[in-house]
């Protein structure tokens, strides 16, 4: 099975070749749609590969191909930590293929895109598979670099540019990371491979600095605060289905390297660390839906809305890392299986959230919220898979992203049990930075879906907007039926995730009370149930016996002009616009954090101007984070700029020092 | 009881709790306005006034603004079944209900929030700029008033070691749980959300259409008719819900549970009946002694909830640790 | 002790430190010095149910120096003073009112994560009684810090020393707790005095500047 996904990668990388040298020749269309239906059935094909490795319960299975640097074979290894996230990958992969496909006649996107777009998949589906550490870096580089080109789709506009090269400053940084997490791992043993990696002797300091550098490497690729600043640049400004597999499935790609070293390579890591992903994970989580809020690009918002989910996976795994250090293994495993089922939904509705919005995006032209609105009478099905997509990201039952928050919400009621102090304080502040989250989160959605769909078009352009295609209908709908699925039949999923969880933790996660696919219930000792499909059921009995107060009720129904206490005025710009929708709770939380200020320019009496009101903010992370890195860099470089004009008597001098001193540091180690 | 036996039982109560909130709960709202108007110094419309109302609306013809689209039609059914179904969750004068395990508190909580979601949604799809005025707030409200209830459930499931609510109710009945600093916090907090999630005095006024403080209304402008009706109807069962949850949480005491049997049930009736009214006076007496609050200074009045809920937890786990 | 002692000595202490926060929470003088007089209320409540518990007498009279200074003398000054000088009636915030409730519950976290470890031995009571009154002194404190007006300042200081009473009311066998209480309110006395003068002089020295300011634009 190993070597038949190897061979899909194969397939993949061939397919961009092929795409690269067959553009020449052939027409656009149609090399496009054979590469974008290849890629599809190749991530078809190892999602499907991927349940039945998952259900079946096989253990591990490993392979070592002979490329790479020549006294090293490349070593694979797929187990089912990996498989869970090529599961994500392949049904990531496939949907935005299919979406490709049928986008492609539509697309103004330059030609690279398709080829390197496999190339994309292909290394995002070998980095869960690499066994050692030189396999994994360059899958993880290949992913970053393939992503990287398709971010400047459209170079030619001025903040493509400047996401492309933020991103490739984090790209590089990450990596950086990651080598030297790697490094350390190693030791001075150098053993690359993760099976000597496992069973290596490692000191509690390199140990600690492993996950240092791992959270650094693979949690500003994944978007944590603040190492985010790249995300909502970089993932809105590539073309709409790439934009998809990088909030919904490269982010994941990240995590599983942050889960594979802390669970799987590392022996034991301390409760500090789980303290200090709680934190960053609940700020995380806090701050992005905040940025969200904000925006009016609605790419820009679901970019930012990735940084949340980020934030909420981060805690699981924080909150698993606490309580394995605190000898509750079962408990760990709980945590964990939360937030891999919850990284499961959100690579599903952020991907049906990406697309929808690409399909409303090439409708009309504008990423702007404030031009878009009454788009739900033209695109009536994106528009109700929108919501649904909506609803699951916003936690509403009996949806999924409401099921695996509910998981990990009965992970933390089981914070008193901690033994520290910290970390007992911790986790009910960090679950109501997560219930905050939650709660501007559909905030967030419902003015994203509001502004968009609902009113009155604000552009003559979404007044015409056309319905997609129906390739693209059909992905929008199959996401929309998964997210419910996954919602009212969530032990579907932890059924098969929670044997993958035991194999790390030692313990069951989940304590099943016998009562199989219905019911949530995770905890033995306590009685909390959950059953998404009873409560579907219940409900929809409840409202089909509305239908008789209907019946009884005066049928008849006439339309006219909204009333609108009586003043209702033509004009499509006096509806409330995205940002005077946030502007309550930009008052109420971005005054202090934000720094969020209004300024209202009113022109004198008598004067024809408009007037003005504009909304400054300002992003701390920036200002504090960022800020100064660039300004040492800053320094640095102009400090060093006197090196250029030197003469070479002076070039000489400072190669004798060099020399020197290289000479008097070898005497000393003798 | 024998287990068939607790199933029918608990499907009755079921039953007779679906159509008791739904019975009650314009009754409640009635009482409320009643009082109030007396404590004003007016003669108040009878309790039977509600009923009349709605009633009426219902049989009204509905008009609807020209771009509203289907969502707007689907939002009054969908608002008013998913609160309905919320309230025959709570247990009000019996434990023993059927569908008691399908949804704990955490569940319940998250399907109010859904029905602000869809509230939202409704206030936005007229195009108007009332609706998208009180959206706007509506979520704002709910940004902070969500996760506060949230504080306050994780500190009840924590002494009740359950977030279901039957065990809740049943643990706080059954066992001496005693006076506790983190559940006076918790039920100050959660009343302080109830009193912004119904849309009272002092966060919004559910009698005003004065543009300026207007929330909840302004949302509901464009409807008429039997949407109007089940807004309405919806509006006045989850009233009802929350005093029921308030109760249920905090003072479930006399609630008929599984080892009452039928004669216990049917005293817990009375109780809650009787726990109710006193809700409502409760109510009446603190709205009229209290001047509404500007849109703003909601935000505090809720961050104060939430930090309220913060110390009930933090304040809980110093008692654990004691 | 049973339970139900330690319930009750439990809720009001925690009433006391609940207060505490209305008192960061509020916007307005009188409301401010409402909620002040019930937390020396629920300080003398406190007090009275340690008297009686344990049958410690002298702190009965602590609750009533409590009741009678506190809860009535303080407040009906500083009330007189208020409309006596036309003092504004809105509270001036050097930090916003979220701000520093957030910053009132990290203080709590702070002193429970303070206290509870070391004084693991003590007993019970004792444990919770320190927490919370050292985080009633914390807020009192930031109290004081984040507020303008002088009368905020000295109810700041007072809801500081209510938290000093508790912690002194807490800890059984204290010496002097009654002593303490006087001397306490002797101070603030005199702060309240200060107030007074300085408000005066305030008053005069603006009377002084305005008269000045119109004099230059009569001038002009």
């Amino acid at each position: 099975m190993l070597y038949m996904i190897l061979g899909t990668v194969l397939i993949l990388f061939a397919l961009g070749g092929a795409g690269l040298v067959m553009g020449q020749w052939s027409d656009r269309e149609t090399v496009e749609g054979w590469i974008y239906a290849g890629s599809a059935a190749a991530c078809g094909l190892n999602a499907a590969l991927m349940v039945g490795f998952l259900v079946s319960g096989a253990s591990g299975m490993e392979a070592a191909v002979p490329v790479g640097l020549p006294w090293l074979s490349a070593r694979f290894r797929l187990d089912g930590l990996a498989a869970i996230f090529l599961l994500i990958v392949g049904t990531g992969g496939v949907l935005s293929a299919l979406y490709g496909f049928a986008h492609r006649r539509h697309t103004q996107d330059p030609a690279w895109v398709a080829f390197f777009f496999p190339l994309f998949l292909g290394g995002m589906t070998l980095v869960p598979l690499a066994d050692d550490a030189f396999s994994f870096l360059l899958s993880w580089e290949l992913m970053s670099l393939a992503s990287w080109f398709m971010v400047l789709a459209s170079h030619q506009h001025h903040e493509t540019r400047r996401a492309a090269i933020v991103y490739l400053v984090m790209a590089a940084i990450g990596t950086v990371a990651m080598m030297l997490a790697f490094g350390t791992l190693a030791g001075a043993a150098g053993g690359y491979s993760f099976e000597a990696m496992r069973g290596a002797d490692i000191s509690p300091w390199a140990g600690a600095m492993v996950v240092l550098f791992v959270l650094v490497g693979a949690g500003s690729k994944a978007g944590v605060v603040p190492l985010h600043a790249w995300l909502p640049l970089a993932h809105p400004a590539a073309p709409t289905h790439v934009s998809a597999l990088m909030s919904g499935v490269m982010t994941k790609v990240a995590l599983y390297a942050i889960i594979r070293v802390l669970f799987d390579l590392l022996p034991a890591v301390g409760w500090g660390w789980g303290l200090a992903m709680l934190a960053v994970g609940g700020l995380t989580a806090v701050l992005g839906v905040l940025y969200a809020v904000l925006q009016r690009d609605i790419k820009t918002v679901l970019a930012y809305s990735t940084v949340e989910n980020i934030g909420v996976i981060l805690t699981a795994i924080g909150l698993a890392v606490a309580f394995k250090a605190s000898g509750y293994a079962a408990l760990a495993g709980l945590s964990l299986v939360a937030g891999l089922f919850h990284a499961i939904n959100h690579s599903l509705y952020k991907s049906l959230l990406f697309l929808g919005a690409g399909a409303v995006v090439s409708a009309t032209g504008y990423r702007d919220l404030e031009r878009l609105g009454g788009v739900i009478h033209r695109m009536p099905v994106t528009a109700a898979t929108f919501l649904i997509g909506s609803a699951a990201i916003a936690a509403l039952p009996p949806l999924n992203g409401f099921a695996s928050e509910w998981l990990l919400f009965q992970a933390l009621l089981n914070g008193p049990r901690l033994p520290e102090w910290a970390l007992k304080l911790a986790v009910p502040v960090v679950g109501a930075l997560l219930a905050l989250a939650t709660a501007l989160a559909s905030a967030c959605f419902v003015r994203v879906f509001g502004i968009t769909f609902l009113g009155r078009p604000r552009s003559p352009e979404a007044m015409m907007a056309k319905e997609a295609e129906r390739g693209i209908l059909v992905v929008l709908v199959v996401l929309a039926g998964a997210c419910v699925i996954l919602g009212v039949a969530p032990m579907m999923v932890l059924s098969i995730v929670s044997p993958v969880v035991e194999t790390l933790m030692g313990a069951p996660p989940l304590a099943d009370g016998g009562r199989g696919l219905l019911w949530m219930e995770p905890l033995a000792e306590r009685d909390s149930s959950y059953s998404g499909l009873i409560l579907l059921v219940a409900v929809m009995g409840m409202a089909s016996l509305m239908f008789l107060v209907r019946r009884q009720a005066s049928g008849r129904l006439s339309r006219s002009h909204a009333w609108d206490c009586g003043c209702p005025d033509p004009n499509p710009l006096t509806q409330y616009t995205a940002s005077s929708f946030s502007q309550p709770i930009r008052r109420v939380f971005a005054t202090t954090l934000f720094r969020a200020r209004e300024d209202v320019e009113m022109p004198e009496p008598g004067d024809v101007s408009p007037a003005r009101f504009t909304v400054s903010l300002y992003d701390p992370v920036w200002q504090w984070f960022y800020r100064p890195v660039t300004r040492v860099i800053g320094w640095v470089a102009d400090k060093s700029d006197a090196a250029q004009l030197m003469s070479i008597r002076e070039y000489l001098a400072i190669m004798f020092a060099a020399l020197i001193l290289l000479l008097t540091v070898m005497m000393v180690i003798r | 009881m024998t287990v068939s036996g607790l199933l029918s039982v608990g499907l009755l109560a079921q039953i007779v709790q679906a159509i008791l909130v739904l019975a009650l709960a314009p009754a409640l709202t009635g009482l409320v306005r009643l009082l109030k108007a007396r404590l004003q110094g007016r003669r108040g419309a009878s309790l039977v006034q509600p009923y009349r109302d709605l009633a009426c609306l219902l049989r009204k013809d509905v008009v609807i603004a020209e771009n509203a689209s289907w969502l707007f039609q689907a939002i009054p059914y969908i608002v008013f079944t998913m609160i309905w179904f919320a309230a025959v969750l709570v247990p009000t004068f019996t434990t023993v209900l059927l569908l008691g395990p399908t949804a704990d508190l955490i569940a319940l909580v998250a399907f109010l929030g859904s029905v602000r979601f869809f509230m939202a949604l409704a206030g936005m799809d007229t195009g108007t700029s009332f609706g998208g005025l009180g959206a706007s707030r509506e979520v704002m409200i709910g940004s902070l008033a969500e996760p506060a209830v949230l504080m306050v459930i994780f500190t009840v499931a924590l002494v009740a070691h359950s977030t279901s609510l039957i065990d809740v109710a049943e643990y706080l009945t059954g066992t001496d749980v005693g006076i506790r600093v983190s559940l006076l916090m918790a039920l100050l907090a959660m009343v302080m959300v109830a009193i912004a999630e119904n849309a009272r005095i002092p966060v919004d006024n559910p009698t005003t259409h004065l543009e300026l403080t207007m929330v909840h209304e302004a949302m509901i402008l464009e409807y008429s008719g039997r949407h109007l009706a089940l807004i309405e109807a919806a509006a006045m069962v989850k009233l009802l819900l929350y005093i029921s949850l308030i109760l249920c949480m905090f003072v479930p005491f006399g609630i008929g549970t599984r080892a009452d049997g039928f004669a216990g049930i049917g005293l817990g009736l009375v109780v809650y009946l009787g726990k109710l009214m006193g809700g409502a006076v409760i109510l009446a007496v603190f709205e009229s002694s209290i001047a509404k609050m500007r849109v703003f200074r909601v935000g505090e009045f809720l961050g104060g909830a939430l930090l309220l809920g913060v110390l009930a937890m933090i304040y809980l786990y110093i008692s654990w640790a004691v | 002790m049973s339970t139900l002692h330690y319930d009750i000595a439990h809720v009001l202490d925690g009433s006391v430190l609940l207060l505490g926060f209305l008192l960061l929470y509020q916007r307005r003088m009188f409301g401010l010095i409402n909620i002040f007089a019930f937390q020396a209320l629920g300080l003398a409540l406190a007090a009275a149910w340690q008297a009686h518990v344990h049958g410690e007498s002298h702190l009965y009279a602590t609750a009533l120096i409590a009741l009678s200074v506190k809860a009535g003398i303080i407040p009906y000054a500083l009330r007189r003073l208020i409309i006596h000088f036309g003092i504004h009636r809105t509270i001036d915030t050097a930090l916003g009112i979220g701000p520093s409730l957030v910053a009132g519950a990290t203080l709590v976290a702070l002193s429970v994560m303070l206290v509870l470890p070391v004084t693991a031995d003590s007993a019970a009571l004792t444990r919770e009684k320190l927490a919370l009154a050292l985080s009633t002194v914390l807020i009192g404190l930031l109290m004081m810090i984040t507020r303008r007006n002088a009368i905020t300042q000295v109810i700041g200081f007072m809801a500081l020393e209510n938290g000093l009473i508790l912690a002194a009311v807490g800890v059984q066998g204290m010496p002097l707790v009654v002593e303490m209480g006087i001397a306490f309110e002797v101070m603030v006395a005199f702060i309240i005095f200060g107030i007074f003068f300085f408000h005066i002089r305030d008053r005069f020295e603006s009377l002084d500047l305005q008269y000045l300011e119109s004099h230059r634009g009569e001038r002009r």
